[in-house]
Parts: C-alpha cells; structure tokens; sequence
C-alpha cells in the first residue's frame, strides 16, 4: 500500500463506451491507476467489469473513448498491442490449454526457439524458473495443466502475463475460485508484483478483499461510472451501498425459532471419493425441524462427497442415512426428491443445478415436469409450465422476467434464483444448500440468506455447506466443522467466534 | 519356401501401396482436427484430386504435375470449407457434406467435358515414377520381383507419404508453429487471448488438409492405378478419416491405421489372386471389417481436441 507512485500514471481510461449492439454494456466509464498500485474495480454481476477490462486488453473494441499507458495515447487492438504496451490479463475463466504443461501455457504464442522454428523447450523451463521464483510464485514447469490445482492454474496465469513483461496486470474476480489460504497466498504475491512497480487491477467483489489489498477502489453499476474512492476511506458499508445502489444489511436479521424434532440422522457414514479414498470417514450428524446446520470446514474435507451421499449421487459405502425413522441410505434421487421432500441447492449450479441450454421455464420444473399439472399422460402442458414459470419469476425476482430465455445467459445471481425458485417450491421438508452463494454478489447474496432464513421459519431442517466462514456464522444456528470426513465439533451459533471454528477446521481442538 | 516369403513380400507390397492414399488424407485430417475443425470432406477432396491428378497427368504428359494439380484442387474445395466454418462459422459437419458434393460434382462434371462425356479418364501415359529404378536403372539394385523388389520398389509417393507422416509429427511436436495449432484447436480463446490469430491458423491447417487428400486422391489415380474412373475413390476419405481418429488424432497413430487397412486391402487381392474359394464381394469387404475390428478391439478411447467442431466466437462486433 505504500509503493504508490502518484507522478506516474499507468493506464488511464477516459469516458470508455462499449456497446453490444443495442446494448450498452459500459457507458462513459473513466478509471486511473498508478504506478505500483492496486486497483479495485467493484460493481454487481452483469455491471461490465470484464466487457471494461477486456477493452483494456485488446479483447475487444471500445465503441467511443480514450484510453492512455504511461501517458500515451493508444489504440489497443488485439492483445498483441496491449502485451506490447506491458498489459497483461488474468481471466476469470482461465484461458489454459489443459493437456499443455505449465511452462507450455506460460510460453504459447512467444516460444523461444531454436533453428527451424524448433521449440526450445528447456530454455522455456528454465525462464519460467526464473519468473516464478523471482515473484514467489510456485509452480512445476513441467506438470500438465489439467493436473494441478485450482490455485496453481492460477499462478500460471500471472506467470504467463509476466512472461510477456506486463507491467499492469488485470486480475478478474482472481478469489473466486480460491481457498481462503490460496487467496492469502494471492495476496503475498499481489503485494511482491507493486513492491517491483508494477500496478494490479483487480475485480473483485468481495469486500474485505478490496479493504485488505487495494489501494483505489473504482465502482461501477449496471455500465455507469458511480465513484472513484480511497480504500482506506470508505467503509464496507459505504462500498457495498454504492455498488449495489441502496443499502444491504451484512448481518442478517433472524428471529428466535424454537429447534423442532428431529428431520435427519446421519450415523457412521463412509463414503468413497472418485480415486477410491474413504472422503467421509465416520460422519455422524443429526439435523433438527426450524434450524439451520452449517457445515463449516475447509474445502476437500468430505463436504461434496457427504452432499452427494445425501441426494443419492453417490453410492454409500456403510454407514446409514436416517429420514426420522425411515432408512435412506440407498434411495435413489428421485425418491429422495419426490417422495422423501430432501430437495438440494448443488454446489455447481451450472453443471448440477441447471441445464444451461434449457430455458429458465424449464429449468424450473426439471424435477416435477412428470406429475399433473405440468405434464399428462407423458405430455408436456406448456400453458402451465409458463404459468408457473412466471410466477416464480415474479415471486423470487428472477431478472430478466423472461422465462423464455436460456438459463446460460442469466447472471450468476438469478441462475441461482432460479434454482431456489425451483427446490423451495417443491415445499422440501429438508434443504441442503452447498456453496449457495459462491460467486454472488453482496445484493444476491444477501436474498440468498434470506431464502435460507425464510425455510427454517416455517419449520424446514436446512443443511448449508460452504467454506465462507462468515457466511456460516452469520446464518447458521449450529456449526458443525468437518476435518477430514468427520464432524469434530458442533458450536452453537451464538457462542461461535471465528477463531475456535478456524482452528477446528484446521483439524485443531476447540 | 521362395514363394512363400515372396507371397508376404507381395502382401507388404500393396499394404504399402494402398495404404499411401489415406496416409496423406489421414494426415490432413489430423492436421484439420488439431486446430479445431472437422473435415468429413477429405472423401470429396480425395475424388477431386484424384480426377484432376488424372487429367492433368493424361494432357502434359507429367505425372508429377497431375499430383501438384491434385493437391491444388483438393485445397481448392479446402479454401471453401474454410470459409463457411472458419469465416462464417458455418456447421462443420454440414460443410463437411457439402465438400463431399462437390468434390464428386465438380470431378464428373468436368470429365463429362473434357472427355467426351465419359465418367473417367483416359490411361496417363507416365504414372508417379518409381524412384528406386530411376535412381538406379530398373532392376539393379534389387533383382526384379524378390523380396527387397517387392517390398521397397514403390512408388515414389508411398516414399512421399512416409516423409510426410515425420514431418507432420515433426512440425506439430516440435515447432512452435504446431503447438501454436494445437493450442487453437484445445483452446481458441487462450491462443487468441495470446495474440494467436485463430482464423489463419485454422485457415492454414484446413487448406492444407484438402492439399493433402488431393495429393491422397492422386496416389490412387496416377501411382496405384493409371486412370480416374468415377468408382476409384469409394470411401477412402471416410476410411482416412476412421484412421485419423483411431490413430488418436496424431500422425504418426494414423499411420498405424492406415497400415492396418492397407494391410487387410493387401490380403484380400492375395487371397483373389491366388483364388482362395470366398465370393469376392465378401473378400471385398475384408479391409474395412478387419479394420474396424482390429481398432475397435485393440486402440482405447481417443480424446479428440477440446474445441473440435464448436464454433469460435471472438465476442466482437
Ligand atoms: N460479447 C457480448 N455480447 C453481448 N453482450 C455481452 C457480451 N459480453 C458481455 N455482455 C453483457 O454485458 C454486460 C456486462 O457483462 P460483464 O462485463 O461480463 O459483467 P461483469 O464482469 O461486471 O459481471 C452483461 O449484461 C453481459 O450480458
Ligand atoms: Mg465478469
């Protein structure tokens, strides 16, 4: 935070218009950075933070605008020029070729040859070393891309910007996909990058993160520019009020709910994961009427194969699953959805919980479109299924209310309406939710918890995974943290602080 | 004993032979596939160059301007299937269909003009030349129709397609070029996002790929055989496109498979040579039932490059 350079500007971008056809996706958007600083870029899902930033790179075309490096005026065409004028780009969808290797990846397009165009490939393992080691960024020059981690792909990926001399890196929504000592780790290396000069623009939007790394904070809504603002100036509050354009509540409201009987019983359960390894290792787990169990921990310790075990995904290895007193252990989902009521929100929505080419209509009635009123004697009645669409369009404020469209081009935050939309009203008696607001914004996430909230008050046995810590103490009414394939302590929700469960979840005693 | 190693000499002899025309298909489709594109038009392209091979060889006199002409029509029909699916990203399979049209189309088309009407072409007066016998004098340096004659005095563009086959490897291993190619065809937006220009590495590898099934179709009418006939080139590019996917979409795989058809073709004209008592219409079949057998059973499932027949959308207007 120190190493601001305040004489020398890196890239200016002045009254940026990019339109879509009719579309204008950024509308007069302005936004400076320095030299050595970190710049956040904040706005909800769909403000154009990436259509902005791939102006930038070369990606695409500004409609109308200025922009400027070190300075100049230029004309940033295709990414070759904005490599040439030091910018570099980590995408929030990682631009990897899975079966090249690390140092592959990092040399593609500007490969150092020998004779005959031959690759020299030992001389791009040996500059890639370099790189990495100079920025603290660990990573195998030779291990294939589609065998590391998340984590390391992306450490690739700023390796490969700074192969090419990037002196502004771009990094969009770089935490998403992180594991909380993975995004500490990113931090480390956003701090060595500005201590050597360079200048970071990171899109993100999650709050603390901006407070904890960024220098200069620029926040846009729905493709206009709404405020440039010193980090170290604003609060969480004031940020969140200005992205989202009213305010929102961080902590969330929850009247006293008295625990009702008894939903779920999980005793002793073992189940494997893909590689055959026993991922939940004796869980045991009891889930109560009018509460909210948050499964806290840290992500790989069993969650997904515990989730998965749950809904029938996965075949049980021993143990039993216990619906009050009925055994459930090798139902198969459809009997656990339709006749069971335990209805999941996945924790990938786009590969589990939605058909990304179906429309949203019939998204919504992927696990009723068998029964009357939607279907009869094997044929589908579309007048309803719309009818009912609408309604939930209307009743969980499912933008755009066009229940026509494809589910792949509604932003994160409505995909995950529209999966609400669709479990809640097939009135669950149990609801497990993984992950529900990864990837959300604070405006979608706090209809989320509110979702949550609103089942546990009409007596519903809610289940909420998710390795957001304050996501679980902010909701959960207990917290049960899992190590390893085993629940190692249950906190009640009230007398839970953040240390006790962060030891625990590191395998420690509370 | 002499007969019986001259009869595997015969057998080797035409696997070679006939396996040359679907090596360089093959190649070109893996060459096509790597980047992204499918090229169910190798069959159409093979039956192009196969005629103007043909007829350019019968009236300059030069075999080896008939198989440059070949290439050249195949990547004619090449540079039109680039165009649909690589400029207006167009179905590559319906492309593919279309390729297949016009290759047979435009070949017969063309016959019936220029030679009077006939769906074939007239006898070439000099077909590929056999490079050992030029280099040194017919029958010398392997005495005529033993082992090592009948094994290695092919034509030269079974030697053609052998070189072709290594420096395909070559190029796409072990040159910048080729990671660049296989990089367009896993991830197209990577390359481009790297500054790698899609649209004429796909437009490269494409036009090559029609080059190289021209060429295929010309090692059919100009070096097995000496004359286009409108049955010549029967599914060969189909059978080149089986290899290139058994072959796990690499040059030297589909080398392997095309041997192995060749090799079944070879067996069934030593099995009608020596009158071996099976209808020859299931003879016939031989080559492609052993074929499909032999992969099916023998090669594991092959991953075709990620991005293969999608359509690449730079997202700019
Ligand atoms: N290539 C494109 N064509 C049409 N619309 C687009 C395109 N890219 C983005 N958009 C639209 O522009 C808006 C901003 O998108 P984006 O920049 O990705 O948002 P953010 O990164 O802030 O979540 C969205 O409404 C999106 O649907
Ligand atoms: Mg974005």
């Amino acid at each position: 935070m120190t190493s601001v350079d305040f004489s020398h500007k890196t890239v200016e971008m002045i009254d940026v218009v990019k339109k879509f056809g009719d579309f204008t996706a950024n509308d007069r958007i302005s936004l400076t950075v320095h030299r050595g600083e970190v710049h956040a870029l904040l706005g909800e899902n769909g403000a154009g933070k990436t259509t902005l930033m791939n102006c930038l790179y070369g990606l695409y075309r500004p409609t109308e605008g200025v922009i400027r490096v070190n300075g100049e005026d230029v004309v940033i065409s295709d990414p070759n020029v904005a490599i040439g004028h030091g910018i570099g780009m980590v995408h929030q969808h990682f631009k990897l070729v899975e079966p090249f290797t690390v140092a592959e990846n990092i040399v593609l397009g500007r490969e150092p040859t020998k004779t005959l165009g031959r690759l020299d490939m030992a001389e791009a393992e040996r500059q890639v070393a370099e790189i990495s080691e100079r920025y603290g960024l660990s990573v195998d020059p030779q291990a294939l891309i589609q065998d590391i981690s998340v984590g390391s792909q992306q450490r690739v990926e700023i390796l490969k910007a700074l192969y090419r001399g990037a002196e502004i890196l771009i990094l969009d929504e770089p935490t998403a996909v992180l594991t909380p000592s993975e995004i500490k780790e990113l931090i480390t290396i956003i701090d060595n990058l500005t201590s050597e000069g360079k200048s970071i623009i990171i899109i993100t939007h999650k709050l603390h993160e901006i407070k904890l790394v960024a220098d200069y904070c620029t926040i846009i809504r729905r493709g206009t520019f709404i405020d440039r603002v010193e980090v170290a100036k604003v609060s969480e509050q004031e940020l969140a009020a200005k992205m989202v354009g009213r305010d929102v509540s961080f902590s969330v409201s929850k009247s006293e709910v008295v625990q009702g009987d008894r939903a779920l019983t999980v005793d002793n359960l073992v189940v494997r994961d893909n590689r055959g390894i026993a991922a939940v290792n004796g869980l045991d787990l009891q889930l109560y009427h009018s509460e909210i169990l948050g499964i806290a921990g840290v992500d790989g310790n069993g969650q997904s194969q515990l989730v998965e075990a749950l809904m029938g995904l996965r075949q049980v290895e021993s143990g039993r699953i216990l619906l009050k007193d009925h055994d459930i252990t090798h139902a198969t989902p459809r009997q656990i959805i339709g006749d069971h009521h335990i209805c999941s929100i996945p924790e990938d929505r786009q590969k589990r919980g939605l058909v990304l080419e179906f429309d949203v209509a019939e998204n919504l009635i992927l696990e009723t479109y068998m029964r009357p009123p939607f279907s009869r004697r094997g044929v589908l009645d579309n007048g309803e299924i719309y009818r009912f669409a609408d309604h939930c369009a209307e009743t969980f404020d499912i933008r755009p209310r066009n229940t026509g469209l494809q589910a792949k081009s509604l932003s994160g935050g409505n995909q995950q309406k529209v999966i609400i939309a669709r479990e809640v009203s097939n009135n669950p008696d149990i609801l497990v939710a993984s992950q529900p607001t990864r990837g959300l914004d604070v405006g979608a996430i706090e209809y989320v918890h509110k979702a949550l909230i609103e089942q546990r008050d009409n007596g519903k046995a809610v289940l909420l995974i998710s390795f957001e810590l304050d996501e679980i103490i902010n909701v959960a009414d207990r917290i049960a943290v899992i190590f390893e394939g085993r629940i190692i302590g249950i906190l009640d929700g009230d007398e839970a602080d953040e240390n006790r469960i962060g030891l625990l979840m590191a395998g420690g005693s509370a | 004993m002499e007969t019986f190693v001259n009869d595997i000499a015969f057998i080797i002899g035409t696997t070679l032979m006939y396996s040359t025309p679907l090596i360089f298909a093959a190649v070109g489709g893996v060459i096509t596939e790597r980047s992204g594109i499918i090229n169910i038009g190798l069959e159409g392209m093979m039956y192009f160059g196969a005629f103007v091979g043909a007829a350019v060889a019968y009236f300059s006199g030069d075999p080896w301007l008939g198989f440059f002409c070949a290439g050249l029509a195949g990547a004619s029909l090449g540079l039109l299937h680039a165009i649909a699916t690589v400029s207006f990203s167009a179905e590559q399979i319906v492309s593919g269909i279309a390729m297949n049209f016009l290759g047979v189309g435009f070949a017969l088309f063309i016959s019936r003009l220029v030679f009077d009407g006939a769906t074939q072409t007239l006898t070439v007066p000099k077909k590929i030349p056999l490079p050992l016998d030029f280099l040194f004098g017919e029958g010398k340096l392997f005495a005529s129709s033993g082992f090592m004659d009948l094994v290695f005095n092919r034509f030269a563009t079974v030697y053609l397609a052998f070189i072709l086959v290594f420096v395909a490897w070559f190029v796409l291993y072990k040159t910048s070029l080729g990671m660049r190619l296989r990089a367009v065809g896993e991830h197209p937006e990577a390359a481009d996002s790297l500054g790698i220009s899609v649209f004429k590495i796909r437009y490269g590898a494409v036009i090559t790929s029609g080059f190289l099934a021209g060429l295929g179709g010309a090692a059919m009418s100009i070096a097995v055989v000496s004359r286009f006939s409108n049955t010549l080139i029967s599914g060969h590019g189909f059978i080149a496109l089986a290899a290139m996917i058994f072959g796990k979409w690499k040059p030297q795989g589909a080398l392997l498979a095309c041997l192995i058809f060749g090799g079944a073709k070879g067996l069934e004209i030593y099995m009608g040579a020596k009158g071996v008592p099976i209808p020859s219409g299931l003879l016939a079949t031989l080559p492609y039932v052993l074929t499909i057998v032999i992969l099916v059973g023998w090669v594991g499932r092959s991953q075709p490059p990620a991005s293969i027949g999608k359509i690449f959308d730079k997202g700019e207007n």
